[in-house]
């Protein structure tokens, strides 16, 4: 009995050891067959290299594919070459041993023709399946998704069975119910196919289908079943509507961030047009200024501390906020002071004062652009499934402008600066006769109004060029913002701001970014006819003086 | 006959400052054409060519001032986009100076000017029918702004929309003028514009006698301008108009329809300016959508202030003067340009409300308005120092 | 006509009667304070009548509820028994035929009185008209006869703006009259006068009221007094008590509102 079991195991042992010597034989005998005169010698060889799944014969068939392969004349064997300078570098193929160096003329190209190629990169394409690189698999699951060519639908069928990572597997179902579409003879095939697609959704789900949907000239569609066509026009319709629902949302994140910007553009002017009833077209101006004050920071930081550079832009708000806040107490101490009560000409005064202040910093700094490095925290972006990118630069803006807004309504209602400015806004000459120094609290308010201005102009730096002309480009914006928001109201601005940011990004896939603007400056001027205060009016007799 | 009847009365109510103008007017427009085409090139009062160009450019100027004061100094309607009915006249003409281009264009095309070869377009769009026409592209010099105007101004002064809201709202217009007209496919040459012009009613643009007499057009249109105006602000509409100024809720109360002398003014000075564009244009050579810039718009108004607003005679001045400041630092020192601008904003507005007529007719013998600058002073000054 | 619902008893069931100014049900209000309250009353053809009443009692808002300035929120303006006032605007108003004179004097600061006058005539408000408009010996005689009416003649060439402000008043007392609209609301006309200026503005506004209806608000009891109209008293946005003055100074309700509580 023992001697019956020993023998058995002799022959499995002898056996296994044989298949494996056999293995490793008929794979090098099938490599060199590779190197056969005849075309169809080689197909038979490179199906049945793809046929043992091994992956060395993946390597192989790459090679051969890139016209990596060659035989050594002299002994007719077939090596993998690499150039190495004027000679080559030859490799054994299945183990990519280096086996020696030769020059050119000692080796002959491994020829493949069209036929060739196409069953070369099917097999290569269903070895991949079983690459050790999960990656791998995935992008060779892909490939097929996209070509479906029906003979892979049986071997990525295999390939499903024994795979272990999960996210390969869905790729591969997914690979396999896309070629089952082309090819499967069953309409209840093809369903089932298109309702396994409907799972995974996208938008290649979508060409795909409307490929199945197209008309011939013949006037038959692509897809004879009418059961089948019906599936998948509803898929595709869900997946259509799925794609115009993100890009919605990306239009609205986008309009969001349009809108941040514009917030902290517009609410200094909201301060001190609707607190001081000053138009200052210099606003523009003071975010510019705080841009470059950006760029000057940066700089220092360059020069003096560049491994603190990620710091450099916690260093530039209250430097931004400090320059533009002081230019704006200058302003209002040195120019508008003369002409309270008097907004045209302030207006006027302050026009000239922007292009006094353009023309310095273009002076100075050059009328290009300059560069504003973005600090490495705020680069990047989130990627959601369906494609969308968030980037942080515009998600800090967002949550930042958010922020200065709320500091803002703080500093109105809770300190005493605050009180001081409502005060004055309400009733001047009561306020001044209650020992409130009026021409005091006109200047810091200018200050804080212009200092944001300088804040935003730190954000703006972050996606926008920085030149002598940024000013401008957000002028006539920030004065729509307060316009239509009504003046007076930081709550008006910021819905004004969001209103215009996302109308803003929703007319641009239709109209382009500049009929997008100009409908959006129509509508506004429609808007003002209906209600010539804005949004958040202040009524009554008050207001109206 | 009769009409230098009244004419001549009418031209003798003219303030000073008016009638002066008028006389340096009529001066140069004979006196100019002659030194440059009759006096030899050597000679030292011969005037050259350029000069004829660029001073013909400052009438038009002139004329696109007048047409600003009639509205702000007289209606307190201050347009910040009057820059755009300049603009538009220009088109006006320049799409009939293109018209008569013909074949003579890089592409050779009957028909089609050099850009819209140079696009691909195989016709001429319908909105430049009729434009090889002088009658009817001299109709649409004035048609179309004062129909934009008209358009506009309805709706602006119908809702009552007044002061700083108003100029804001037509610095919109002509932004959003200036981003159409830079597009491409607008059809008006976008952000290259209308230019190359070789003739106009048959005369060539480059010769001096087409000059000269496109210069004495702008001198006559000048006179014209500032007559209509000062026809206006004599009659009992712009005394109309001064009230509204002045009290327009008052003016409503004594039953004025205030919306419609405001739409009155608006569109006979935007049809204004469109003419002062149109005779900009072929002495310039050019036009294109940089016109429509919101800042040219603002521009207007520092020559209007400046000059005097409230006056007619003022703001033609104050164009000319500016616009000379701007020749001379643009060649001399450019960058010292803007500066200079932005500081005459800043000073015209602090310290010269009245602008240099203002200075100049103060009653004989009396001291000049210190009281500004004394208030001023004392802002500025400690407490019980002055 | 309908017998007028409201807080106001009247024997009006005359089918003659017909107001001049008929208000009823009137209630405006700002931001949620009630300016006025179911406010309703009228006023007949060829009265002086004087309206007094606390600060912020609504005088000014149904001045300018009447003039068009402010639409109200519920209630009913009639001039002349039939025309809707609440549906015009200010200028068609005025054109109907109805004049205001503000409480702060609003003139035309930089015109001459004479311009000022001349504005305020009666005639053609078209554009062409005011375009090619010539004066003509008849209007030049109306705005002389207003002239001495108002006590300026001797000032005709001066600018409005170098007035005092008692000339002021008078002034606009002189384009209201110029205007010559049946209905006259005059608002506060005797403010910053002397004794002898409100005097004379009595008389003025006396002499008017012979061939006009005129409405006047009014804080000088004197003044009040002096006019000898039928007074109407608002309180918070509604009438509280009408009828000659004496009767309304000896009513203890009027007493309460004005004296406090």
């Amino acid at each position: 009995m023992v001697r019956y079991v020993y023998c058995l195991f002799l022959l499995l042992f002898v056996s296994t050891a044989a298949a494996a010597e056999m293995d490793e034989r008929s794979l090098t005998a099938l490599v060199a067959d590779l190197g056969a005169k005849s075309f169809s010698q080689k197909a038979k060889a490179v199906e049945a290299l793809a046929a043992t799944g091994d992956h060395r014969a993946l390597a192989v068939l790459e090679a051969m594919l890139e016209r990596r392969l060659f035989t050594r004349k002299s002994d007719n064997r077939v090596v993998i070459a690499v150039k190495a300078g004027k000679k080559f570098e030859i490799t054994a193929p299945l183990t990519q041993e280096k086996i020696a160096t030769v020059t050119k003329g000692a080796l002959k190209k491994v020829r493949i023709n069209n036929r060739l190629r196409q069953q070369l990169k099917g097999s290569i394409g269903s070895l991949s399946l079983r690459h050790k690189d999960p990656a791998r698999r995935i992008a060779a699951a892909d490939a097929v998704f996209k070509s479906r060519p029906a003979a892979m639908i049986a071997p990525l069928r295999a390939a499903l069975q024994s795979e272990p990572n999960d996210d390969v597997k869905a790729h591969l179902s997914r690979a396999i119910a896309s070629a089952e579409l082309a090819h499967a003879k069953e309409p209840a095939t093809r369903l089932a196919a298109i309702n396994t697609l409907a799972e995974f959704g996208g938008l290649d789900i979508g060409g795909l289908l409307k490929g199945l949907l197209l008309k011939r000239d013949n006037g038959t569609f692509a897809e004879a079943n009418v059961n089948v066509r019906a599936a998948a026009q509803a898929v595709l319709d869900e997946v259509e509507r799925s794609a115009a629902f993100w890009a919605a949302v990306e239009s609205l994140f986008q309009g969001i961030s349009l809108g941040s910007v514009l917030l902290l553009a517009a609410i200094g002017l909201a301060i001190t047009f609707g607190v001081m009833g000053v138009i200052n077209m210099a606003h523009g101006e003071m975010v510019m200024l705080g841009a470059y004050t950006t760029f000057v920071v940066q700089e220092i930081f360059r020069a003096y501390a560049p491994h603190l550079f990620d710091l450099s832009l916690f260093a530039a708000i209250p430097a931004a906020f400090l320059v533009a806040g002081l230019v704006g107490v200058a302003i209002e101490r040195g120019v508008i002071q003369f002409l309270y009560g008097r907004p045209l000409e302030t207006l006027l005064a302050t026009w000239g004062i922007s292009l006094i202040l353009q023309q310095l910093v273009r002076s100075i700094f050059g009328p290009t652009n300059r560069e504003v490095g973005t600090t490495s925290w705020m680069q990047g972006a989130f990627e959601t499934a369906s494609g969308i990118t968030l980037t942080y630069n515009r998600v800090a803006i967002i949550f930042f402008s958010l922020g200065v807004l709320l500091m803002l309504l703080l500093v109105l209602r809770k300190t005493w600066f605050g009180l001081q400015m409502r005060a004055v806004t309400q009733n001047r000459p009561m306020a001044s006769a209650m020992g409130i120094r009026t021409g005091w609290v006109d200047a810091m308010t200018f200050g804080l109004g212009s200092g944001i201005a300088g804040i935003a102009g730190v954000a703006l730096s972050q996606v926008d060029n920085v030149s002598p002309n940024l000013g401008q480009a957000y002028i006539i914006d920030s004065f729509l913002v307060v316009v239509f928001g009504g003046v007076g109201n930081l709550w008006g601005t910021l819905v004004g701001a969001m209103s215009l940011g996302i109308a803003n990004k929703f007319l641009e896939p239709y109209a382009g970014a500049v009929l997008g603007k100009i409908f959006v400056l129509v509508a506004v001027i429609l808007f003002i006819q209906k209600r010539p205060r804005g949004l958040f009016a202040l009524k009554g007799r008050v207001a109206e003086s | 006959m009769e009409h230098r009847g009244i004419l001549l009365p009418f031209l003798l109510k003219a303030p000073m400052g008016g009638r002066i103008m008028l006389a340096v007017l009529a001066i140069l427009g004979v006196a100019v054409p002659i030194l440059n085409l009759a006096v030899p090139v050597e000679s030292a009062f011969h005037v050259p060519t350029y000069v004829v160009a660029l001073v013909g450019k400052y009438l038009c100027f002139a004329l696109l001032a007048i047409s600003v004061d009639l509205i702000w100094g007289y209606c307190g309607i201050l347009s910040l986009g009057h820059g755009a009915f300049f603009a538009l006249g220009g088109y006006a003409m320049g799409m009939y100076l293109m018209r008569q281009i013909g074949d003579r264009g890089v592409y050779k095309h009957p028909e089609l000017p050099d850009f819209m070869v140079f696009l691909n377009w195989k016709e001429l769009p319908w909105y430049w029918t009729g434009f090889d026409i002088f009658p009817f592209a001299m109709l649409m010099v004035v048609l179309v702004p004062g129909l934009l105007a008209l358009l506009f101004g309805f709706f602006a002064f119908r809702s009552r929309v007044t002061g700083v809201y108003l100029s804001i709202i037509t610095q919109a217009m002509t932004f959003a003028l200036l981003l159409a007209f830079f597009r491409n496919d607008m059809g008006f040459g976008g952000n290259n514009g209308l230019t190359d012009f070789k003739e106009l009613l048959g005369f060539n643009l480059q010769e001096g006698t087409t000059r000269a007499a496109l210069f004495t057009a702008s001198a006559v249109a000048l006179a014209g301008g500032y007559l209509v105006a000062l026809f206006i602000v004599r009659s009992k509409l712009g005394r109309v108009l001064v009230a509204i100024r002045d009290a327009e809720s008052r003016t409503r109360f004594l039953g004025y329809r205030v919306e419609y002398y405001k739409l009155f003014v608006f569109v006979i000075s935007a049809m204004m300016a469109g003419v002062a564009g149109a005779l900009y244009v072929p002495q310039v050579g050019i036009i294109n959508p940089g016109e429509f810039a919101p800042a040219n718009s603002i521009e207007i108004v520092v020559w209007v202030a400046l000059g005097g607003r409230g006056t007619l005679h003022g703001a033609a001045f104050g164009a000319v003067l500016v616009n000379f400041a701007k020749t001379y630092l643009t060649g001399a020192a450019p960058d010292f340009w803007l500066f200079f601008l932005g500081a005459l904003f800043v000073f015209v507005t602090i310290f010269l409300p009245k602008g240099i007529s203002g200075l100049l007719s103060r009653t004989p013998g009396s001291l000049p308005d210190l009281s500004r600058l004394k208030g001023i002073l004392a802002k500025l000054t400690p407490k019980g120092a002055l | 006509m309908d017998i007028p619902r409201g807080n106001i008893l009247i024997g009006a069931s005359d089918p003659k009667f017909e107001p001049i100014l008929y208000l009823d049900g009137v209630s405006v209000s700002f931001d949620g304070f009630r300016a006025l309250n179911n406010l309703s009353f009228y006023v007949e053809p060829g009265e002086l009548r004087a309206i007094i009443g606390p600060n912020g009692a609504g005088k000014t808002t149904m001045m300018d509820v009447i003039t068009g300035k402010t639409r109200p929120d519920t209630g009913t303006v009639l001039f002349k028994g039939s025309i809707d006032l609440t549906k015009s605007d200010e200028t068609e108003i005025a054109n109907l035929g109805v004049g205001r004179k503000f409480q702060k004097p609003t003139i035309f600061e930089h015109h001459t009185v004479f311009e000022n006058l001349e504005l305020a005539l009666a005639g053609d408000r078209s554009v062409f008209a005011s375009l090619f408009f010539k004066i003509d010996a008849d209007k030049l005689a109306r705005i002389e006869t207003v002239l001495q009416i108002i006590a300026l003649a001797s000032l005709r060439e001066e600018i409005a703006g170098s007035l005092s402000h008692g000339q002021k008043q008078w002034l606009e007392i002189g384009m209201l009259l110029i205007q010559d609209p049946e209905l006259l609301l005059v608002d506060e006309p005797a403010a910053g006068m002397t004794d002898a200026e409100t005097a004379q503005t009595s008389d003025m506004l006396k002499e008017i009221a012979r061939d006009h209806s005129v409405v006047v608000v009014e804080h000088d009891m004197e003044f009040v007094k002096s006019l000898e109209s039928k007074v109407t008293v608002l309180h918070e946005g509604s009438v509280l008590a009408e009828g000659s003055l004496k009767t309304v100074k000896n009513n203890p309700t009027v007493i309460e509102v004005y004296l406090g509580r």
